[in-house]
C-alpha cells in the first residue's frame, strides 16, 4: 500500500506537484471534466496579495482602488485577522491557478482539483461563461487596457484618467449587456479597431448633436420622440456611445471598463453553482484517490478539516452569520444531485422524476452547462436539502409593524423557500433597475434616468453616483423613481 | 497539457504604484493623520513609521445600491423554533443578523486603518518644511556606514593582510605537508645507521648490505628535496583583515531645545516650534549614533523638564532669555564636556524679552556658550516686528558663523534656519 503513495509528510516538491496534477488529471477524466489547459503558477504570499487586489487578474491598469484593496489585504493579513484564500484562478485559456508557496502538499492537491479542474471545466462549459467572456483574449485583452491607460496617463495626466476611472467604476455593474451576446475580443483586433472607432464614434456623436434651424417647424414632433427610443439598461454603453463632450480617448477608457465588466458579469450570477462545482470536484477526485491508495490517512485527515471549515454554514442566530455561504449551498446541492440520481427516495421521484435514478455524472453535467445560480436553486432545490439547511424565509414588510415568517421547512414551505431563495441570486433584482430614459435633446442636452421600484424598495443614498453620471454626461442629470403605482418622481438631480 | 511555473521570482510589487496612488488620492486626511501623530510624538520617536486611519465613508466607491424600506424577503438557515406565520419584532436598524445588506444606511463605518511607512511617513512631515530634495534623501536615507572588523577572509588588499594568522596557518600547512615525509625520512635514516658497519666487523655483511644503504641514501635524498620544497608560505595562507561596513553614525550628540513658554506662544506657535526641533533632532539623528534631547523652558527663569511638559504646559509672566541660557551653560558643564558630546542648540521664541536683559545673552552666548557648540539655530516665531533680543541675536550670528537665526511665521520658514547646517554636510 505504501509503495503506491504519491507523497508522505507536508513538503512539496515541483515533482510532487506535477506528479499530483497528473493523477488528478487522470480522475477527473475518468468522469468527464472537459477543461482548459492548465497553467499553475507559484507564488508567495506577498503576490498573493497583490492578486487579490487587482481582483484576481494577472494584469490590470492602475487605479487608486487597487491600491486600497491591496492595503486593506496587506493590513489585516498581517495582524492575523485572515488566511489568504488558498487560491486564486482565473478563467482564461490556458486557464491560470496560482497555489501558494506557504501550503501543504496537501492544500496543493487540494487546489489542483478545486481550481484547476472544478472551476477550470465550469469556465470552460457554463453557458453563461462561452456566451458572455472569451477566455482565450482575456488576458491580452488587459494587457491592450493597461497599455492604453498607461499612455492616456501620460499624455492627459494622471489625475484626469482617475477621475474617468472613478466615475466609470461607479456604474460598473450598470456596463453589462444582459441579453445581447457582446463581440468578442480580441487585444490585435482592438488596437487595429481603435482608431476607426475614435474616429468614427466622434462623427457620430456631432451627428447627434447637429441641430439645423431650418427644422424648426418639426420640433413639437420630435419633442414626443424620446431619445433613446427604448430605455437603455447599460449605462457605460449608452454613454461611450451618445455622451456628447467626451474625448476620443475617453470613450475608449469607458468601453474598457465595459468590457471587463462584462467579463467578470458570469462570476456574480455564478457563485454558488461555481463554487459548488469546484468543491465538489475536489472532494470527489481527492476521494477516489484515497480509494485507489494514493494518499493516506493523514493526507485526508488535512484535506477533510480544510474542507469543512470552507463548507460550514453557521445557523441565522450565529455570531458568524454573514449570510448564506455559497460553498456551503453549492456543495451541498451538488451533493445532493448525485443522491438523488443514486438513491433517490419517494420524495424525490416526486419532485425531481426527470433525474430520480438517472446517470448522475450527466445529470450533473448538464446542471453545471445550463443554469446560473437563480435558475440552478430554482430547479434543483430539494426539500431534503431544504430541511437539513432549516431553511426559513422573513418577509419585511415596510407597512407593516412587525417581519413575518413566512414559510419554514415543511411541505408548505418548500416551493416558498425555494422561489424566495432563488429570487435572492437574482441579480436583477439584487440591484436597482435603473435604466437611461430620455435626453432631451433640444433644449439644455440633460439626461435622464429612471428607477423602476421593485417591491416599494426605495434606492440608497446616490447622489455621488448621479454626479459621476454629470461627470460623464457633460450636462444635467436627473434621476427618477418609477414608484409601484406609477407615479414618476424626482429623486435626485445633478447640474452641471 | 499542463504547465507548473515557478513565479516565486517575479517581482511581488506589482501594488506599488496602486499603493503610491493611494496615498497620492488621500492625501490630504493621510497628511493630517501625519499632522496629528506630529504632535502627538516625542521627538525622538519622530523617526518611524505611523498607523494611518481615515473614516471609510471618505473613500467609499459608491454604487446603486437598494435602501433599506420597501417589500423583501429574506432566506436564511438554521430555524430553531419559527413556524410559519410567526410575527417577531423588526430589529433595530443596525442590528446586523439580518444578513450582509443591513450596512448601506451609515454604519459599518470602521476606519480603514493601513500602515504608512518610515520613508512615506517622512516625506509627508517635510513636505510642508519645504526642504530641499537633496536633504530630504539625506534624512530619509541611512546611507552612513561604520567599517568594522569582522573575522578574517582569503582574499583582499595586500595592505589588510594580518601576519600572525598567516604564519600561523603557513606552519600548519607546513607541518601537514611535509609530516609524511618526515616520519618516512626518520624511518629511512633509523635503518641507514643500523646498516651502515660499525668499525670493524666482517666485509662481506657490508657488501650484502650495500645496494640498500645506497637505495636508503637515495631516498633520504629525494625526501629532503621534497620537503625542502614546501613553500614557507603560499598565497594560500593569506589571512586578510575582514573589514564590513555597518551603517552607523558615528559619535554621541545632545540637542538643547529652549523655548519660551511664556502666555504670548500658543498652540500653533508651539506647534511650528515643535516642528523645528523635529527637523534638527532628524539631522542629528543621521549623524550621531546616540543622542540625548534636554529640554529647557523658560519664563523669567528656567527649568529643565521632560518632552510632555515642555510642549503642553503654558505660564504666564514675563520673559528673561538669559535664564535659559544660563541653565543652558550650566548644564553643559555638567553633563556634556565638550570633549565628548556634540552640542546642538535650537531656540523657540517669539521675540519677547526684557529689554535689560538682551545685550545679557548676547554676551553669555558668546562668550560661555558658543565656542562649545557645533550649531546654534533660533527662531522668532511671529509675523511682528523685531525687538531687541533679534537685534543682540543678529551681532551674535555676525561674529560666529555657526549661529543662525531665522523669522519665520509657517512651518516652511524653517528650513533655512538649517540651511547652513546642511550644506555643511552635503558637501
Amino acid at each position: 500500500m505504501t509503495g503506491k503513495l504519491i507523497s508522505e509528510g507536508s513538503e512539496w516538491t515541483f515533482e510532487l506537484i506535477e506528479r499530483y496534477e497528473r493523477e488528478i488529471a487522470r480522475v477527473a477524466a475518468g468522469y468527464g471534466l472537459d477543461t482548459y489547459p492548465n497553467q499553475i503558477e507559484v507564488i508567495t504570499a506577498e503576490q498573493m496579495m497583490d492578486a487579490y487586489s487587482s481582483v484576481g487578474m494577472p494584469v490590470n491598469y492602475h487605479h487608486w482602488s487597487f491600491g486600497k484593496q491591496f492595503l486593506r489585504v496587506e493590513q489585516r493579513y498581517k495582524r492575523g485577522h485572515m488566511g489568504l484564500a488558498y487560491e486564486i484562478v482565473i478563467n482564461s485559456n490556458p486557464c491560470i491557478a496560482y497555489l501558494m508557496e506557504e501550503n501543504t502538499i496537501t492544500m496543493q492537491a487540494l487546489v489542483i482539483a478545486h481550481a484547476a479542474y472544478g472551476h477550470n471545466s465550469f469556465f470552460k462549459n457554463n453557458y453563461l461563461f462561452q456566451t458572455w467572456t472569451n477566455a482565450d483574449a482575456i488576458v491580452d485583452y488587459l494587457l491592450f487596457a493597461r497599455n492604453y491607460i498607461a499612455e492616456c496617463e501620460q499624455r492627459y495626466g494622471e489625475e484626469e484618467v482617475e477621475l474617468l476611472l472613478d466615475s466609470c467604476h461607479a456604474l460598473m455593474n450598470y456596463g453589462v449587456d444582459r441579453y445581447k451576446r457582446p463581440s468578442t475580443l480580441s487585444a490585435e483586433q482592438e488596437r487595429r479597431r481603435q482608431k476607426e472607432r475614435e474616429d468614427y464614434r466622434q462623427s457620430q456623436v456631432n451627428d447627434l448633436w447637429r441641430t439645423l434651424p431650418a427644422r424648426k417647424e418639426t420640433a413639437s414632433t420630435q419633442d414626443e420622440q424620446r431619445f433613446p427610443s427604448e430605455p437603455q439598461e447599460n449605462l457605460l454603453y449608452f454613454i461611450e456611445k451618445n455622451a456628447p463632450l467626451l474625448k476620443p480617448w475617453q470613450r475608449e477608457i469607458v468601453r474598457i471598463v465595459r468590457k471587463v465588466a462584462q467579463y467578470f458579469y458570469p462570476q456574480r450570477q455564478t457563485q454558488v453553482m461555481n463554487e459548488g462545482w469546484a468543491t465538489f470536484w475536489h472532494y470527489t477526485i481527492l476521494n477516489t484517490l484515497y480509494e485507489e491508495g494514493l494518499v493516506d490517512d493523514g493526507f485526508m485527515i488535512e484535506f477533510l478539516q480544510s474542507h469543512t471549515n470552507v463548507i460550514a454554514q453557521p445557523a441565522y442566530d450565529s455570531q458568524y452569520y454573514s449570510g448564506i455561504n455559497p460553498y456551503a449551498l453549492g456543495f451541498a446541492m451538488m451533493t445532493d444531485l448525485r443522491r438523488i440520481c443514486e438513491q433517490p427516495t419517494d420524495e424525490d421521484r416526486h419532485w425531481f422524476p426527470d433525474i430520480a435514478g438517472s446517470d448522475w455524472i450527466k445529470t450533473l453535467d448538464f446542471a453545471m452547462r445550463n443554469f446560473k445560480d437563480e435558475s440552478f436553486i430554482a430547479q434543483y432545490l430539494s426539500p431534503r436539502l431544504i430541511r437539513e439547511f432549516k431553511l426559513f424565509s422573513v418577509l419585511d414588510d415596510d407597512s407593516r409593524e412587525q417581519l413575518e415568517i413566512s414559510a419554514i421547512h415543511d411541505e408548505q414551505g418548500y416551493r416558498n423557500i425555494r422561489q424566495s431563495l432563488a429570487e435572492q441570486y437574482n441579480l436583477g433584482s439584487r440591484e436597482p433597475d435603473i435604466q437611461i430614459y430620455n435626453v432631451n435633446r433640444r433644449g439644455d442636452r440633460s439626461l435622464t434616468l429612471r428607477h423602476t421600484q421593485h417591491q416599494r424598495r426605495p434606492l440608497a443614498k446616490s447622489s455621488e453616483i448621479v454626479k459621476h453620471i454629470a461627470r460623464l454626461w457633460g450636462f444635467t442629470v436627473r434621476l427618477e423613481s418609477v414608484l409601484e403605482n406609477d407615479k414618476v418622481e424626482l429623486t435626485q438631480e445633478c447640474c452641471v | 497539457m499542463t504547465q507548473v511555473i515557478d513565479r516565486r521570482l517575479n517581482g511581488k510589487n506589482k501594488s506599488a504604484v496602486n499603493r503610491q496612488r493611494f496615498i497620492r488620492r488621500f492625501k490630504s486626511q493621510i497628511k493630517r493623520a501625519v499632522a496629528d501623530a506630529v504632535s502627538s510624538r516625542r521627538i525622538d520617536d519622530i523617526d518611524s513609521g505611523e498607523k494611518i486611519n481615515i473614516p471609510a465613508k471618505d473613500m467609499s466607491e459608491p454604487v446603486f445600491q437598494h435602501g433599506p424600506g420597501g417589500r423583501r424577503e429574506d432566506v436564511h438557515p438554521g430555524n430553531t423554533d419559527f413556524v410559519t406565520g410567526d410575527r417577531i419584532k423588526r430589529p433595530p436598524e443596525a442590528g446586523g443578523g439580518q444578513g450582509g445588506k443591513a450596512g448601506n444606511s451609515g454604519e459599518g463605518e470602521d476606519d480603514f486603518a493601513f500602515q504608512l511607512s518610515r520613508g512615506e511617513f517622512l516625506e509627508l512631515f517635510f513636505e510642508d518644511l519645504a526642504l530641499p530634495d537633496l536633504v530630504k534623501t539625506q534624512l530619509t536615507t541611512l546611507t552612513d556606514f561604520k567599517s568594522v572588523r569582522a573575522g578574517y577572509t582569503s582574499d583582499g588588499v595586500p595592505s589588510n593582510i594580518n601576519i600572525v594568522r598567516s604564519l600561523r596557518g603557513a606552519l600548519a600547512r607546513r607541518i601537514a605537508l611535509r609530516g609524511p615525509h618526515m616520519k618516512r625520512m626518520r624511518e629511512a635514516s633509523a635503518e641507514l645507521t643500523a646498516l651502515q658497519p660499525v668499525t670493524g666487523f666482517a666485509d662481506d655483511e657490508e657488501q650484502e648490505s650495500g645496494p640498500r644503504i645506497a637505495a636508503l641514501e637515495e631516498e633520504i635524498r629525494h625526501l629532503k628535496r621534497r620537503i625542502e620544497a614546501v613553500p614557507f608560505i603560499d598565497t594560500f595562507d593569506l589571512r586578510y583583515n575582514n573589514r564590513i561596513k555597518q551603517p552607523m553614525p558615528s559619535t554621541q550628540a545632545v540637542m538643547f531645545c529652549l523655548m519660551d513658554v511664556s502666555g504670548s506662544m500658543d498652540e500653533i506657535r508651539k506647534d511650528t516650534a515643535k516642528r523645528f526641533f523635529i527637523l534638527l533632532y532628524l539631522f542629528l539623528k543621521r549623524n550621531y549614533e546616540r543622542i540625548e534631547v534636554v529640554f529647557i523652558r523658560h519664563h523669567t527663569t528656567a527649568k529643565e523638564v521632560d518632552e510632555d511638559e515642555f510642549f503642553l504646559s503654558r505660564e504666564t509672566g514675563g520673559t528673561v532669555v538669559s535664564s535659559a541660557l544660563e541653565l543652558m551653560h550650566e548644564t553643559i558643564r555638567e553633563r556634556y564636556p565638550a570633549t565628548e558630546w556634540n552640542i546642538y542648540a535650537a531656540q523657540a521664541s517669539d521675540g519677547d524679552n526684557w529689554d535689560n536683559d538682551s545685550p545679557k545673552c548676547r554676551d553669555l552666548l558668546l562668550n560661555k556658550i558658543m565656542p562649545y557648540l557645533q550649531y546654534f539655530a533660533y527662531v522668532e516665531i511671529t509675523p511682528d516686528n523685531h525687538q531687541s533680543l533679534w537685534q543682540e541675536y543678529q551681532r551674535v550670528a555676525d561674529i560666529c558663523p555657526n549661529f543662525a537665526l531665522q523669522q519665520i511665521e509657517t512651518a516652511q520658514d524653517i528650513y533655512p534656519v538649517f540651511r547652513e547646517l546642511f550644506r555643511k554636510r552635503v558637501t
